[in-house]
């Protein structure tokens, strides 16, 4: 556990040294504040809860950028060391590979946490007076399956560098990944679901189809997950329809980042350098 | 007897078609300095990697302290290993002090005795610039800092002394030579094959994947049934003269109107002598070159490459 802390405390300095912890914090502190600026103005103030429409755009907001940000921070990792030569001489010291792997995962899941808490966090603060529990208790949610998201990225982007060579081949699988969990897989099931007409692809199909996709799991989990958002998120029918425990949704999004992450320990273990 | 540091028995090493090692047999023993010498891509550093349990034997048995290094619980073997790999390369974000650092607590080292071997590297002046602002010269003697980190009982040292100043590389001998006094094994490959033949115990020569011979440079001199080199000034005019007299049963190099160049065998270099000495009036001096570790290393490396 040591080795894990240490491994996870240099990825850190690093992130800080570089400048990817402010740059994360900034980009998702700057977008949220904007959005819940000016995204509630043609809403206007009168009646509606500020933070609920929040939870909204923000939520839209991370199935784009959350995963992006773990990719690039993650791609790199296991094939670029590698490339550079840095993991050969780690790999001479008293650390076994998986100590590597979740020495990393600790140091970019922290990096990624930060800044959608202190993002995040800067646009429910500007928000403070004006909603009640449910409303904060969607957004706390919000800010934490974001986090639970990205760490989802971080582990598809080990998988990625633990399987390829060269770290060009893996950031170009990191942005196909991305393309397809984000944009590519609600097309096709679309497109799917329009082409069927409801004959073979039943409710229960289409949620399971639908949690197949983490972008998906917590899309649902934050969007239709409370009334009050649901309302705002036009997601008040689908709820309905493919009603899934949030527990469930939770537990799926766990399994996005454990199985991967499991993965890529695994084939880093039986790499030869 | 104690158990040999690095035990190799009948190894070979393939990368899809390529045998990288074939079939290597090979002991270090404790405290002792062994030299591998051998072109790029001789087998060198995957000899090392299979020390280190990086990569794993193809075939053969590979030994270290006593452990399979490959297995994953021989990772406490890095404790005591000290590698400095053939040009290595360092985290560019971190300084050299917070670079040793991270290295010393991966092997729970007190952080606090870094600034030794920073002194003794002499980074101490540049310990608090970015490693991305080292020369070659200095990210190699950063390297040889962490290899020594917790005084090892095993050195693995992939070409050291490349890219390193006249000075250091003196210097760099000197670490190392008390090192091995306090019983420290080392390994070391490199190229720089005149300064290694005075420092090092035994070399081992790989070629083409294959240890083609392993002995100290007497021994290796000796079987590789080198010849001296012998070089004789003579006065303007005499060259001729004194070539004929001497020729007889050498092999004439070159003669040139001042002196006579001749390659000798070992064995017959008395007998030339005894020649030279007949016709001593018209000689103003003599010069004896016995073989070196180049002529040794370009004996038994030539040998394979006509097979």
């Amino acid at each position: 556990m040591k080795q894990v802390l240490i491994i996870a405390g240099k990825e850190i300095r690093d992130g800080l040294r570089n400048r990817w912890v402010i740059a994360a914090t900034l980009l998702l502190g700057g977008l949220s504040l904007s959005l819940t600026f000016l995204g509630s103005a043609p809403v206007g103030t009168v009646g509606v809860d500020r933070l609920a429409v929040a939870v909204v755009g923000l939520s839209s907001l991370t199935i784009y950028l959350v995963p992006l940000i773990a990719l690039m921070l993650s791609y790199d990792a296991i094939a670029g060391e590698m490339e550079r030569g840095t993991m050969l001489l780690l790999l001479t010291y008293p650390v076994q590979r998986s100590q590597v792997v979740l020495g990393k995962f600790l140091g970019h899941g922290a990096i990624l946490a930060f800044a959608a808490i202190v993002g995040y966090g800067a646009a429910g603060l500007a928000l403070i007076s004006s909603s009640d529990a449910e409303s904060w208790e969607a957004f706390a949610s919000m800010t934490l399956s974001s986090v639970l998201l990205g760490c989802a990225f971080l582990a598809l982007g080990y998988l990625v560098s633990a399987l390829v060579r060269e770290r060009a081949t893996a950031a170009g699988i990191a942005v196909v990944l991305w393309l397809a969990f984000v944009l590519l897989y609600d097309l096709a099931l679309l497109g799917a679901l329009v082409a069927d007409k409801g004959r073979h692809i039943g409710t229960a199909l289409f949620s399971a189809l639908l949690l197949a996709n983490p972008t998906d799991a917590y899309r649902l989990f934050n969007l239709a997950g409370f009334p009050k958002v649901s309302q705002f998120a036009g997601l008040a029918g689908l709820s309905g329809e493919a009603h899934v425990p949030r527990g469930v949704l939770v537990a799926i999004l766990s399994l996005w980042v454990l199985l991967p992450l499991a993965a890529a320990a695994a084939l880093f273990r039986r790499r030869e350098l | 007897m104690t158990a040999p540091a690095i035990a190799f028995s009948h190894v070979t090493k393939r990368y899809g078609a390529q045998t990288a090692l074939g079939d290597v047999s090979l002991a270090v023993e404790p405290g002792e300095c062994l030299a591998l010498i051998g072109h790029n891509g001789a087998g060198k550093t995957t000899l090392m990697k299979l020390s280190l349990g990086l990569i794993r034997p193809s075939k053969g048995e590979v030994r270290v302290l006593g452990v399979d290094p490959a297995e994953a619980r021989a990772r406490e073997l890095g404790r005591v290993i000290g590698f400095l790999p053939e040009s290595i390369t360092f985290h560019d974000a971190m300084t050299g002090r917070e670079a040793l650092a991270f290295y010393a607590r991966l092997k729970s080292e007190p952080v606090s005795r870094n600034e030794e071997l920073l002194d003794r590297v002499g980074l101490t002046a540049a310990a608090d610039k970015r490693v991305k602002t080292y020369s070659k010269g200095m990210r190699q003697r950063l390297g040889l800092a962490q290899a020594l980190l917790g005084r090892p009982r095993l050195l693995l040292l992939d070409e050291p002394t490349t890219g390193l100043d006249p000075v250091f590389r003196h210097s760099f001998y000197d670490l190392l030579h008390e090192f091995t006094a306090r019983g420290t094994t080392v390994l070391l490959s490199s190229h720089a094959l005149t300064e290694l033949a005075a420092r090092t115990d035994r070399v081992a020569i790989v070629n083409g994947g294959r240890l083609v011979a392993h002995g100290s440079l007497a021994e290796l001199s000796r079987a590789a049934r080198l010849a001296a080199r012998v070089r004789i000034s003579v006065p303007a005019g005499q060259a001729a003269r004194v070539a004929t007299v001497i020729e007889v049963g050498t092999k004439l190099a070159r003669v040139n109107d001042r002196s006579v160049e001749l390659v000798c065998p070992l064995e017959e270099k008395l007998a030339l002598l005894r020649r030279i000495e007949s016709v001593a009036a018209l000689i103003d001096d003599i010069e004896i070159a016995s073989p070196g570790l180049d002529e040794v290393f370009a004996h038994f490396t030539g040998i394979e490459g006509r097979a």
